[in-house]
C-alpha cells in the first residue's frame, strides 16, 4: 500500500473547489439563524441554490430532508442525522459527524471531511455517502441500496443486515462484519477482525474491479488501485427459509 | 438517555475557568437529560480548602451551621458548613474517614454523597444550568470536573437518585446507560456487608467499583472486573484524585466523544458539549472503543 486512507481521501478533494470564492454561495451562520431556520431556508430552495452553513457546532439534524438538487456546504463538525433522508442534494461536511449521518438516504450525495460516529449511512436506500476519516460501530446497517465509501476504517457490527447497495472502505473492519448479510457487496482494503454469521470472503471477478474502480472513482479515491481489496459477501444461508430450521423461529 | 461531561485539566492556567467550562458542557447535554443533574469538582479551594477534608451531604431542610456544629460535636476539630442547592458541604481539619464518621454519627438522618480531600459533589432535582447557577459553578476554578444530567430510568428522581455517585475517598462515577441486573448485584453486595443508599443502579456499580479500589485493584482492573459482574448498556466516566478514566460497555451501546489536547482531556456524551473548549479545533477527537478501558493520570 502506498497510500493512506487519508492522502487517497483528502477533505478538499471532496469539498466543492469554488465555493469559496462564488458570489453566489449563501452563507448561514447556524448559531445565528437556528436550526429550524436554516433547514427551512434549505427545504425552501428549487434545487439550483449552493449554501454555505457555518458554525455548526455540533448541532443534530442539519440539512435533513432536502429533497432538491442543491448544494450544501457544511464548515465545522455536526451532530446526530446530518443529512438524513436526503434525496438528491449534494452535502459536504468539512468535519467530524455524529450518528447516523445521511439515515435512510434516498438519492444524492452526502460527502464528510472528517469521521463520522456509529450508523454512517443506515437503512440508505440510495445515493453515494463518503466518509473521508473512519466510521464508527454499525456503519450501513441494514443498508437498502446505498453506495459508501469509508476513507479510513469501520466499526464493528457494520453492513449488519445490509440488503442492498455497496460497502467500501479502505482501511480496517471490526468485529462481526455483514452479520446477516442479504445482497450488500462488501470491499475491505484492510484487514477484517471477524465476520459476521453468513457472511463470507468471495472471489474479486473481473466485474468486481469494474464496480469497486466505479465506485473509488466516484468517490474521488486516487492513487489506490483495485488489486488491494478483498470481497465479502453473504453465503445465503440464513435469508431464505430452509425446513431444517423451522425448530428455529 | 443522559448526558455525561468531564474535562480533565493538563495546563494549570485554564483551572480558573473550569467551572464556567463544565457549566457550558452540562447545559448543552440538557436535551439528553433534564430531571436533574450534579458535578463533582477536584481541587476547588474554596469548596475544599487544601489540608482538610470535605464531606458532602444531602441534608433537605437541615441549616449548614447547625449540621457542622452537630458533627462538630463528635470530632476534635472545628467543622464549617456551607449550603450550595440541596447540598451541603462541611469541611474539617482531619482526615475524610474521621468527618465521614462524624457525619455518620451525629447526622444519621443525612445522606452521605460524597468524600474526599479534593472532591465536592454537587447535584439536586431540576434543570442543569439552574442548579449549576444555584452552586455557583461557573465562577468555580479546579483542575478536574465531571458532570451528569440525568433522564431517569432505573430509579425515582430524587437529589440522592442523581449522579455523581461518589462512594469512596475522591472517587466519583457519572453514567449514561442503565444496568439490568442491579438488584441482584446489590443483594449480593449486601450479603457481603456493602450496602447502597439508594435503588439506583449507578450506585450499585460505584459501589462495586469503589470496593474493588479499596482492595487493591487499580482504575482499569475495577472496571473490568465490574464488566463481567455488572450487564447492561452503559458508558461511564469514572474519576478519583488521580485518575479519569472512560469506558462503554461490549457492544457501544452509549455514546462517548473524546477530546485532547495539551490543555485538557475532555469527554462528552456528544461532540456539542465540546464545542466551546478552547483550541477543539485542533484536538485530537476520537470515539472510544467498545469495553476498552481509557484513563489519563494527573
Amino acid at each position: 500500500m502506498t497510500v493512506t486512507p487519508e492522502e487517497a481521501l483528502a477533505p478538499e478533494a471532496s469539498a466543492p473547489a469554488q465555493y469559496a470564492s462564488s458570489a453566489d454561495w449563501r452563507e448561514i451562520d447556524v448559531r445565528v439563524a437556528g436550526l429550524r431556520e436554516t433547514n427551512r431556508i434549505l427545504h425552501d430552495s428549487d434545487g439550483t441554490g449552493r449554501f454555505r452553513l457555518t458554525d455548526p457546532r455540533g448541532a443534530h439534524a442539519l440539512a435533513v430532508g432536502l429533497a432538491q438538487p442543491d448544494e450544501v456546504v457544511i464548515d465545522g463538525p455536526t451532530g446526530y442525522y446530518t443529512a438524513g433522508m436526503n434525496d438528491g442534494a449534494h452535502v459536504t461536511v468539512n468535519g467530524n459527524v455524529g450518528v447516523g449521518v445521511a439515515e435512510n438516504m434516498m438519492s444524492g450525495t452526502v460527502r464528510v471531511g472528517g469521521s463520522a460516529s456509529q450508523s454512517a449511512g443506515a437503512t440508505a436506500h440510495g445515493g453515494l455517502l463518503v466518509i473521508s476519516g473512519d466510521a464508527g460501530a454499525r456503519c450501513g446497517i441494514s443498508m437498502k441500496g446505498v453506495d459508501i465509501v469509508v476513507g479510513g476504517s469501520i466499526g464493528h457490527m457494520s453492513c449488519f443486515m445490509g440488503q442492498a447497495g455497496r460497502l467500501v472502505v479502505l482501511g480496517d473492519a471490526g468485529d462481526a462484519l455483514g452479520d446477516s448479510l442479504y445482497e450488500v457487496h462488501i470491499y475491505v482494503r484492510g484487514s477484517v477482525a471477524s465476520l459476521g454469521a453468513d457472511c463470507v470472503e468471495k472471489e474479486m471477478r473481473s466485474e468486481h474491479h469494474a464496480e469497486l474502480a466505479e465506485l473509488l472513482d466516484q468517490a474521488g479515491v486516487t492513487d489506490v488501485v483495485t488489486d488491494e481489496f478483498r470481497r465479502y459477501g453473504s453465503a445465503r444461508t440464513l435469508y431464505t427459509f430452509d425446513v431444517d430450521n423451522a425448530s428455529a423461529y | 438517555m443522559c448526558g455525561i461531561v468531564g474535562l480533565h485539566l493538563r495546563d494549570p492556567d485554564l483551572e480558573p475557568r473550569l467551572g464556567a467550562l463544565l457549566t457550558t458542557m452540562l447545559g448543552e447535554m440538557t436535551d439528553r437529560g433534564s430531571d436533574s443533574a450534579g458535578v463533582a469538582v477536584y481541587g476547588n479551594a474554596d469548596w475544599t480548602p487544601p489540608g482538610s477534608a470535605t464531606v458532602t451531604v444531602l441534608a433537605d431542610g437541615v441549616d449548614a451551621p447547625i449540621l457542622a456544629a452537630r458533627v462538630a460535636s463528635h470530632l476534635a476539630a472545628e467543622v464549617n458548613g456551607r449550603e450550595l442547592g440541596a447540598t451541603v458541604l462541611l469541611t474539617a481539619r482531619t482526615d475524610a474517614d474521621a468527618l465521614a464518621t462524624a457525619v455518620r454519627t451525629a447526622a444519621p438522618e443525612v445522606v452521605l454523597v460524597g468524600m474526599g480531600t479534593e472532591l465536592a459533589v454537587l447535584k439536586g432535582v431540576g434543570l442543569p444550568m439552574e442548579l449549576a447557577a444555584g452552586f455557583g459553578l461557573p465562577a468555580a476554578s479546579g483542575w478536574q470536573g465531571v458532570g451528569h444530567t440525568r433522564m431517569a430510568t432505573e430509579s425515582a428522581v430524587t437529589p440522592a437518585g442523581s449522579h455523581p455517585f461518589s462512594v469512596g475517598p475522591d472517587q466519583c462515577i457519572v453514567h449514561n446507560g442503565s444496568f439490568s441486573n442491579h438488584a441482584s448485584v446489590r443483594r449480593a453486595m449486601a450479603r457481603r456487608g456493602v450496602h447502597c443508599d439508594t435503588l439506583n443502579d449507578t450506585e450499585v456499580a460505584a459501589r462495586f467499583v469503589a470496593e474493588q479500589i479499596a482492595s487493591g485493584a487499580g482504575i482499569d482492573e475495577a472496571l473490568e472486573e465490574m464488566a463481567g459482574v455488572l450487564d447492561g448498556f452503559y458508558t461511564l466516566l469514572v474519576s478519583t484524585a488521580e485518575e479519569f478514566a472512560v469506558v462503554r460497555d461490549p457492544i457501544a451501546c452509549k455514546p462517548a466523544v473524546i477530546a485532547e489536547t495539551d490543555q485538557y482531556v475532555a469527554m462528552a456524551s456528544e461532540y456539542r458539549a465540546m464545542a466551546h473548549l478552547p483550541g477543539i479545533a485542533d484536538a485530537h477527537i476520537y470515539e472510544p472503543e467498545p469495553g476498552r478501558v481509557y484513563h489519563w493520570h494527573r
